[in-house]
């Protein structure tokens, strides 16, 4: 059982490396939805015993962040005409070797706190931080809106992640993460909203700064 | 169970709201849903009902000692707003309305949440509901402020979940059994597993810590305060960063329950220190005041983080603050929005002479600026003068003179700013803009009556508020 489940964790820290070094966007939004994806089968690897309501959460979950959320991405790609490029702020090799450490920072924390035995033998743990910094790092270190977006997906996977720690106890609580979900499809609801709205060529961040001292 | 009433007043007002066929009329769902929402806040106040034992939400201790007070700010911001849709015809205002109200049943859910999970759905519900309220002016910046608020809000709102799923583990590994209300948790205390607890209150601080505004993570604080309608600004300043600081006050709760006291104070003392800090510097430079206000906020949630630090009396002082900060940015930012309107811009290069332009605004504000820089006997003055009495009592002495430092360089910012814009001959743009604003009562007897709670808050705190603040002082620090 843990072998499976640490096999598809890996597959998902190596898509979040594949996120950090594409340099195009449709790739980035690929490589978020296919994470998401093997996130959702988890619960079903991770439970025993058939559940309905297991089931339900993995359906969910795949349908929102493998087919909901990137459609949405990819209408939002087309609305604002934006060129498909990335334009990193900090580059693919920087942020790749960012990303390795990470995944090493992950794995020696993830040592290093208590864990209860059913979980013990398991990547959960590191692969969740790893997956939520190396988020942070697309979230930091790309222009445009839709990589930004892209990173608060991934940091969000890895919190999802770690709720799986949790889902036999407070199952509600981890479900509650759905949110976050409705966070991410507000942020594409505005840019849309807005590009229909308004003229906004580039949808590059760096352009927002029209606020400051 | 009166105490649903206050979370489902609102929502039903806000289903009323999407309902109503007049565009006209539909502001004036406002000042009754507020009116009636206050009301039954004081009178649970002076009623408090009996908590029951392992329930999701209820009106406790800590509830009861704010929640009145975002109750009143809403109904005085709510009469501002019927003036302001009428002002502001031009935009459609079903979508402003409703999330005002939603807005206001999600924070008496999230103020009253008695649970881990509930208090960040509520925490997270409002975080969205934000957005459109920042949005309604529709300009290219007001678009800008809403994509910042979201990205760090955001941001921050996901790390408040990933530090709950901390201490969720916390339990479980220390023996619990999945149940996540504070009661629970706290009971729970030292058999909670410290490196997980730890770890959660770092998340939880930092997570909360963003909604609250407290530097380093105050960066979206400016950009959505500077672009806001002033009443959004006032409910944002006195209402959800209440609600965010009452749960860092409850996860400290916890924390501290479990032997970690020693650690919440420290950080806290640091972040509240540093906030007033960032502030400070900032306040002494902005040229806009408007952006003035959002460091000024900064550095009164610094304050209530600082406050909080400092033991019981601390406590106790910070809750006294939640009060008369939340009232008097109340009055702060509803002559502000006033100002805006005469003037047509936000930075001191550009406004100058609304004394002139706008004279009971411009008074308001000027009498604001002197009560939330703590000038006697407004109550911001006696509620920091109760924290720094707690800072020498508990040996802070050191972190106290920073704190008087703060407060002075804070006050020399804000009045350099406020006076620049009060004084002085108006300048060309304000002046091509035609007559003199006319300042009908609707958008200057709310400010007023917020400079009035302050005044009362100062001169005569009534005993029952004490009573309710000394008891949710002894619920967070036995």
């Amino acid at each position: 059982m843990n072998g499976t489940m640490n096999l598809l964790i890996g597959l998902a820290m190596g898509f979040s490396l594949v996120a950090l070094a594409s340099s195009r966007l449709p790739s980035v939004i690929r490589a978020a939805a296919f994470q998401g994806m093997i996130l959702g089968t988890l619960p079903l690897v991770l439970e025993e015993k058939f559940h309905w309501l297991v089931v339900a959460v993995a359906i969910g979950t795949i349908t929102v962040k493998g087919f909901v959320i990137p459609s949405l991405l990819r209408r939002a790609l087309r609305a604002a005409n934006i060129d498909r490029e990335v334009e990193p702020l900090l580059g693919f090799v920087p942020s790749l070797l960012l990303g390795a450490a990470a995944i090493i920072g992950a794995a020696a924390l993830g040592n290093e706190l208590p864990l209860r035995p059913e979980h013990a033998k398991s990547l959960l743990v590191p692969g969740s931080f790893a997956t939520v910094v190396c988020g942070f790092i697309l979230l930091m270190a790309r222009t445009k809106a839709i990589s930004q977006v892209c990173g608060y997906l991934i940091l969000e996977n890895g919190i999802y992640l770690f709720g799986l720690l949790l889902i036999n106890t407070t199952p509600l609580l981890v479900e509650a993460g759905i949110l976050l979900d409705l966070t991410v499809a507000v942020f594409v609801i505005g840019i849309i909203v807005d590009r229909i709205q308004r003229e906004f060529d580039t949808l590059d961040t760096r352009k927002l700064n029209s606020l400051r001292e | 169970m009166n105490e649903i009433f206050l979370i489902a007043l609102p929502l039903v007002f806000a289903a009323a709201a999407f309902a109503w066929p007049s565009a006209r009329t539909r502001p004036w769902l406002l000042p009754v849903a507020g009116g009636l929402h206050a009301a039954l806040a004081l009178w649970l106040l002076v009623n408090p009902p009996m908590l029951a034992a392992n329930v999701w939400f209820g009106f406790d201790p800590l509830a009861r000692a704010v929640l009145p007070m975002v109750s009143l700010l809403f109904f005085v911001c709510s009469i501002y707003a019927v003036t302001y849709l009428q002002i502001r015809a031009e935009r459609k205002n079903r979508i402003f309305v409703i999330a005002l109200l939603v807005m206001l049943g999600l924070l008496s859910l999230a103020l009253q949440a008695q649970n881990l999970g509930l208090l960040w759905v509520a925490a997270e519900a409002t975080t969205l509901v934000t957005v459109p309220l920042l949005h309604f002016t529709g300009t290219a910046r007001a678009f800008e402020a809403s994509w910042k608020y979201l990205l760090v809000g955001g941001t921050g709102i996901a790390l408040s979940l990933l530090g709950s799923f901390c201490l969720g583990y916390a339990s479980l590994h220390g023996g619990g059994n999945g149940d996540l209300t504070f009661t629970a948790l706290v009971a729970q205390g030292a058999s909670l597993t410290r490196p997980w607890l730890i770890t959660a209150w770092v998340l939880l601080l930092a997570g909360y810590g963003t909604k609250m505004g407290l530097a380093p993570m105050h960066t979206w604080k400016p950009d959505a305060y500077g672009e806001a309608p002033g009443m959004v600004g006032a409910l944002l300043a006195g209402g959800t960063t209440t609600m965010a600081f009452i749960a860092i006050l409850r996860v400290k709760q916890v924390v501290d329950a479990a032997g970690g006291g020693a650690v919440t104070e420290r950080t806290l003392l640091a972040f509240g220190l540093f906030s007033m800090l960032v502030a400070a510097l900032f306040l002494l430079s902005t040229p806009d005041y408007k952006r003035m206000l959002a460091y000024s906020s900064v550095e009164h949630m610094g304050i209530l983080t600082v406050g909080a630090a400092l033991g019981g009396a601390g406590i106790w002082a910070a809750l006294f603050h939640v009060w008369t900060n939340g009232l008097t940015k109340g009055a702060l930012f509803l002559s502000a929005g006033n100002i805006r309107r005469a003037a047509g811009a936000q930075t001191e290069d550009k406004v100058a002479g609304m004394a002139w332009r706008a004279p009971a605004s411009a008074r308001i504000f000027v009498v604001g600026i002197l009560a939330v820089t703590a000038c006697p006997p407004f109550g911001v003055f006696f509620s920091e003068l109760k924290i720094i009495l707690a800072g020498f009592q508990t040996n802070n002495a050191f972190a106290m003179i920073a704190f008087l430092g703060c407060l002075l360089f804070a006050f020399f910012g804000m009045a350099r700013l406020g006076f620049a814009i009060v004084d002085g001959r108006p300048r060309a743009a304000a002046r091509a803009t035609g007559k003199r604003l006319i300042e009908s009562p609707g958008v200057i007897i709310p400010p007023l009556l917020f400079l009035a709670l302050s005044l009362w808050l100062g001169l005569a705190t009534p005993p029952l508020l004490r009573d309710t603040w000394t008891a949710a002082a002894k619920l967070l620090n036995p």
